[in-house]
């Protein structure tokens, strides 16, 4: 369980270029629920989950991860709860290291960090059980430094990653954009596989509204910092790409929304 | 004789290494605590300590001075560039604190090189000897270290900080520690170099760092830099060919006084060739075109 109450985020306060990137936004996210998220540009979706990792701070209001008030806790001490993917596929993995060294420190996401082998033996053998099931010749690949391989494979690698340690929250930021639309479509069917598998509690931002439509049991729209509409159920299931556009189409200028 | 302190230097080269290459961190504190090491062990080496304690407590001066560095840059904010400077410039002062005076003479007195020296044999054979054991025992050290829990979330720092913070590590933590370990092995360098040439002095420092970069960057180009044991492998045997060169570069009528300058412009080319490539390249594209 997520609970956002009433938070608020300003850029550059006191300067001309003074940006509220999030305006008094409340959400709450019950354990299960998988989110999609859409918005034009600069509506705030990136920044949501910035303030929801701890990578900012919020102005004002308070976040809790099951109960638990996080607001203000620096972003390495909330991590054991929070799994992230970002939009650029180099940003999620160390690319000098090898796959399963960057796995190895995804294993312990939040965990104490002793003077014990980085890549136990043991876990070895399960990463590469964890990597056939990606079905792109990684399980062969254990030792070779992640800077060797594709966007796609560093992006699903990532998503291994992220998920490893069954994390409370998964925040994926329009994380399959950067790949070509086939490997984009494979990294999504991966990503919804993962998150059935173990139902776990995801907030997906996108900017393909029919993603947005197709993913998850619940949708919504940020505009201008803060929640347009929120819907789920039967109404998200029966919602239509056409509808979405004219009852919001003047919200939704951005092109590649509508594609 | 260059061997011999190329082995020792190597230490310095291995330190730089963690801080430029693993924490990517242009850590200018080196020049500040290479001396910091020989005054430490030199100054209690003459009060009669044991040389071996002298050492240790070189070491953890080398260790502390790197963590002030880090401590200035991930709690102060201080740009790593300018850290590094601080410290240098402060422990310029320390260091004449350390010792009381500009050199301290260890010719005279036991160092831990006695025992050896005392041998029925050529110094420079148990030197080199005892030299290339400390430097491949550092050397393995960190290659394990490395490869630990700690070791890969350091790693990870220096390679993309923002992934290893949302797997839960403090890289504030990883970057004053790195730094730590880096100049407690540059400050071992000093203390034994101290005790191998027979003094310590206040401008013993001076270039260290460019000169530890040069033997890198010819370290890197023969052993390699894929995996961390061969960027470790690379600082020692780019430090023995460097010194290796150098002293060739004397015999050969290089001016002493010029050294500085031969090691930077070494450094300077080695940095700039691939660039100069790669501009001459676009204009020949361009011409292509
Ligand atoms: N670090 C920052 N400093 C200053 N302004 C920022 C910063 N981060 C975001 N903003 C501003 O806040 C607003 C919201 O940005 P945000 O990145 O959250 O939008 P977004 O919905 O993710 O957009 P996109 O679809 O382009 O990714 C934008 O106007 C942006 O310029
Ligand atoms: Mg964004």
């Amino acid at each position: 369980m997520v609970k956002i109450e009433n938070i608020r985020k300003t850029f550059k306060k006191g300067t001309i270029d003074e940006k509220v990137a999030i305006d008094g936004l409340s959400l709450d996210i019950p354990d299960g629920d998988f989110i999609t998220v859409i918005g034009s540009n600069g509506a705030g979706k990136t920044t949501l989950l910035n303030l929801i990792s701890g990578t900012y701070t919020p102005d004002e209001g308070e976040i809790y991860i099951d109960s638990l008030q996080v607001t203000r806790l620096p972003e390495y001490r909330r991590a054991k709860y929070l799994g992230r993917i970002f939009q650029d596929p180099l940003m999620g993995t160390a690319a000098s290291m090898t796959i399963e060294e960057n796995l190895a420190m995804a294993d312990l996401r939040g965990m104490h960090r002793g003077f014990k082998w980085g890549v136990s033996k043991g876990r070895r053998d399960y990463y590469r059980e964890i990597l056939r099931k990606l079905d792109l010749g990684l399980e062969n690949r254990l030792k070779d430094a992640v800077s060797l391989l594709s966007g796609g494979q560093r992006q699903s690698l990532t998503l291994l990653m992220a998920t490893l340690s069954l994390p409370h929250l998964l925040l994926l930021d329009e994380h399959s954009a950067a790949l070509d639309p086939k490997t984009a479509q494979r990294v999504m069917e991966l990503t919804e596989q993962i998150i059935n598998e173990n139902s776990l509690t995801t907030i997906m931002v996108t900017h393909n509204m029919q993603q947005a439509i197709k993913y998850g049991n619940r949708m919504i729209m940020l505009h201008k910092g803060n929640i347009q509409f929120d819907i789920s159920g039967e109404e998200k299931t029966s919602l239509t790409v056409e509808e979405v556009v004219k009852k919001f189409g003047a919200e939704l200028k951005d092109e590649t929304l509508l594609s | 004789m260059s061997l011999e302190q190329g082995l020792v230097y190597g230490l310095v080269a291995l330190g730089i290494v963690i801080a430029f290459r693993i924490l990517s961190f242009p850590d200018l504190t080196v020049d500040g605590s290479f001396p910091l090491g020989g005054a430490v062990a030199a100054r209690l080496i003459i009060e009669g300590v044991p040389p071996i304690y002298c050492i240790a407590a070189a070491v953890l001066s080398g260790f502390a001075a790197g963590c002030c560095t880090g401590l200035l840059n991930t709690k102060l904010k201080i740009n790593s560039l300018l850290a590094g400077i601080l410290m240098m410039t402060v422990l310029y002062s320390v260091n004449l604190r350390i010792m009381g005076r500009s050199n301290i003479q260890l010719l005279t007195v036991d160092t831990i090189l006695t025992p050896l020296e005392n041998l029925d044999i050529n110094r420079f054979i148990p030197i080199i000897c005892l030299f290339f054991l400390i430097a491949f025992a550092v050397k393995f050290l960190t290659d394990i270290f490395l490869h630990t829990q700690v070791g890969l979330a350091m790693r990870a720092t220096g390679d993309n900080e923002q992934m290893i913070r949302t797997l839960g590590v403090n890289t504030d933590t990883t970057t004053i520690l790195g730094l730590g370990i880096s100049n407690a092995f540059v400050a071992l360098s000093g203390a034994l170099v101290a005790q191998d040439q027979g003094f310590a002095d206040i401008g013993m420092g001076i270039g260290m760092i460019v000169a530890g970069l040069a033997s890198i960057i010819i370290g890197e180009t023969i052993v390699g830099l894929k995996t961390v044991q061969r960027k470790t492998l690379a600082a020692i045997v780019g430090s023995v060919i460097y010194k290796l060169i150098i002293s060739v570069g004397l015999r050969m009528g290089l001016a002493p006084t010029d050294l500085k300058m031969a090691t930077g412009i070494m450094v300077i080319l080695a940095l700039g060739i691939p660039a100069l490539k790669k501009e001459k390249q676009g204009k020949l594209h361009l011409r292509g075109v």
